[in-house]
């Protein structure tokens, strides 16, 4: 109890003389955390404003089309957005490999046969509810990492899809760059389809996530909400078992 | 052969002042602009004016149809008249041996100069037996006359992308013409293309002898550089919001913009908003209805024309990717709600067992 980084059963007198010990680890360095919200809040305001882009609103506070500009202001929306969240990406993956141990690209992929069990164990803790008995490692799970890289494979199809889509309204070296990507689809209705269709990968993941993220958070009772904001995680210091890996 | 376009325009019985004129609005038709006039006059005194075959295969005539009614009738009659439109099986009156005699003259005395307009799309299945002219499959006529050809155009979307031939399930292996030989093919897409646009292309193969810019998928730059979206003159009433959502609605008579109504102007290369049909009259956006992108590869599988994107494939004909993404979002919110109400009702049971291992292990 007198040990600050000490936790203590709350209301446990076994506990209180017994305690758990826990570290503090640095896990999101800033960057990972800037990285996240500013890809939060982009890929939210890309969906609505792409969701308004496919099924515009009736708002007509005009007779006149020289009297207002709403779905310009949304189209524009979109593309500052976009281009906030692809910049905003590549940073993320530049610090992959500048990064500390937890947000490096090898976090991502499970190559070791640890990563692979990890796996299994998390996903019988998420669909089953069962207590969680391999180590968790402090920085993703193995399971979240791969469905991290598979997120990301879908930012860099919908960032391959929305500048093909620009190149035709952009004279831009940029979105010029893509414009080979509409024969190759079939064209730009194909285009738009295969564009339009994955905002609904977004919208289920941040669902999946954002409940996952409060979920862990419960069962792990180790900080992983608040490691996204501050960038502390806690492990337990000598356990033999559910503590940190890596 | 050997004469010059006003050589046999002459003989034709046309004056000088017709030529001329007939010049000026090829050069215009071209897009030459006024200093290039006198190239084309030039042109067409002393350029040998080529020959022409003008090949139907798996077609509906829609783009003879079209090329017949573009709108300076001088050009169109001189180039009719003008040009040694050889062989076409639509226009000549010459038929059966003749006609083939003709085609295959032509061919023989023309090596490498000849110029060959293709309309329609050539099928390949079962030995192409589905589209024949006098015993031959349409693939070996279009290989023969291809093979010296000084230029190939491919007349509208059948042609240049397959159109309706090749429209699902494609029982014909209906074939677009750039797909079958290894010669650089001009295409020139649309259902049927605007009259003044293909009128603009042969002449400006024939005045300046080379293929016009050309963009990655074969077409004239000139009039398919640009989506019927970006020069649309109801863009305005796109770009602030203002839609029709009924074709008769009072939006649909202030000619608001026909997105909602599936418009495909923003995905389809055309130049039907600049250029438009019957003389320059109208197209179809400014009389009220949407454009079904008919110059796209493709465009009949595309969905529904008065939907904004296709049907999502195999959830029936109304269902969107829109429909289908609510269902997995809704199905995955009350995924997610099931699982937090599960969690809750053992919670009392984790906590403990948690604070049981914790001891245990301290
Ligand atoms: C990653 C998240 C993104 C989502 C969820 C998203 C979603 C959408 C949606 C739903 C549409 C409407 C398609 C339609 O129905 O016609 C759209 C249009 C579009 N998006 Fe995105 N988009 C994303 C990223 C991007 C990026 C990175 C770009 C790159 C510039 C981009 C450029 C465009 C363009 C140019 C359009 C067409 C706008 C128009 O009609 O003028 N998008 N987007
Ligand atoms: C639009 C919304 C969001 C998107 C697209 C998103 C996306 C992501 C991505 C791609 C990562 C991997 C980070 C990396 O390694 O670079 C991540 C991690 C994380 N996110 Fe989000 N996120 C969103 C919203 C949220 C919210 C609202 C929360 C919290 C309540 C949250 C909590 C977390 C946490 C805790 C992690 C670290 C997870 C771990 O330890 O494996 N996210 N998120
Ligand atoms: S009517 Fe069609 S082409 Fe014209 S602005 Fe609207 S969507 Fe674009
Ligand atoms: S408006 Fe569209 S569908 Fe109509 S002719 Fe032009 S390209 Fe074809």
């Amino acid at each position: 109890m007198s040990t600050p980084s000490t936790v203590a059963g709350n209301g446990f007198s076994d506990n209180a003389i017994h305690p758990v010990e826990y570290r503090r680890v640095y896990v999101w360095e800033l960057p990972v955390r800037v990285y996240h919200w500013i890809n939060a809040v982009a890929l939210v305001v890309l969906c609505v404003t792409g969701y308004l882009i496919g099924a515009p609103l009736r708002a007509f506070y005009a007779a006149e089309a020289y009297q207002q500009y709403w779905f310009g202001w949304v189209r524009f929306l979109h593309f500052l957005a976009a281009f906030v969240y692809v910049f905003n990406f590549a940073a993320r993956l530049y610090w992959g490999f500048v990064g500390n141990k937890y947000s490096h690209w090898n976090a991502f992929f499970p190559l070791k046969k640890s990563q692979q069990q990890e796996i299994v164990d998390v996903i019988k803790a998420d669909v089953l509810e069962t207590r969680m008995h391999g180590p968790i490692s402090t920085g993703h799970n193995a399971l979240a990492g791969l469905i991290y890289f598979g997120t990301f494979l879908v930012f860099v199809f919908q960032t391959i899809t929305g500048f093909a889509l620009y190149s035709s309204m952009s004279n831009s070296w940029l979105p010029r760059m893509f414009t080979w990507i509409v024969p190759l689809m079939g064209g730009e209705f194909a285009v738009r389809f295969w564009h339009h269709l994955f905002l609904w990968f977004f919208v289920t993941f941040v669902i999946v996530h954002v409940y996952l993220a409060f979920y862990h958070d419960y069962i792990e009772g180790r900080g992983t909400v608040s490691s996204i904001i501050g960038g502390w995680k806690f492990d337990r210091e000598k356990s033999g078992k559910a503590g940190n890996r890596k | 052969m050997g004469q010059s376009i006003w050589n046999s325009m002459e003989q034709k019985g046309y004056s000088r002042r017709d030529f001329l004129q007939f010049c000026a609005a090829a050069a215009t038709a071209a897009g030459f602009g006024q200093t290039g006039v006198a190239q084309v006059v030039s042109a067409f005194e002393k350029k040998e004016k080529p020959a022409v075959v003008w090949m139907h295969f798996q077609e509906c005539t829609c783009c003879s149809e079209s090329f017949i009614r573009a709108s300076h009738p001088i050009v169109l009659d001189a180039l009719l008249d003008v040009l040694s439109l050889n062989y076409s099986e639509t226009l000549m009156a010459a038929s059966g041996f003749q006609a083939e005699k003709s085609l295959n003259d032509t061919i023989a005395n023309n090596k490498g100069k000849y110029i060959v307009l293709v309309e329609g799309a050539v099928p390949t299945k079962d030995d192409g037996v589905y589209c024949m002219i006098g015993g031959k499959t349409a693939e070996s006529i279009l290989q023969t006359v291809a093979k010296d050809a000084a230029a190939v155009i491919a007349w509208g979307s059948c042609a240049s992308n397959g159109c309706v031939q090749a429209a699902k399930p494609n029982p014909t292996g209906a074939t677009p013409i750039y797909k079958l030989i290894d010669k650089p093919v001009i295409n020139v897409p649309g259902c049927p293309p605007i009259a003044d646009v293909m009128m603009a292309v042969v002449t400006h193969l024939l005045v300046l002898g080379q293929v016009p810019a050309l963009d990655s998928q074969g077409r004239p730059k000139e009039f398919y550089g640009r989506r019927v979206h970006d020069t649309c003159y109801r863009r305005p009433n796109y770009d602030a919001g203002l839609f029709v959502e009924a074709f008769d609605d009072e939006n649909a008579r202030k000619g608001y913009c026909l997105y909602k109504m599936g418009c495909k102007g923003p995905v389809t290369y055309n130049a039907c908003s600049v250029v438009k049909w019957n003389e320059g009259t109208s197209y179809p956006i400014q009389s009220g209805h949407g454009c079904i992108g008919c110059s796209e590869a493709g465009f009949w599988d595309n969905g529904p024309f008065y939907q904004h994107l296709p049907s999502f494939p195999g959830f029936g004909i109304e269902s969107t990717a829109d429909t289908v993404g609510t269902v997995v979002g809704i199905a995955t919110v009350a995924g997610v709600a099931a699982h937090a109400v599960v969690t809750n009702i053992r919670k009392r049971k984790v906590i403990a067992e948690v604070h049981a291992e914790d001891q245990k292990e301290s």
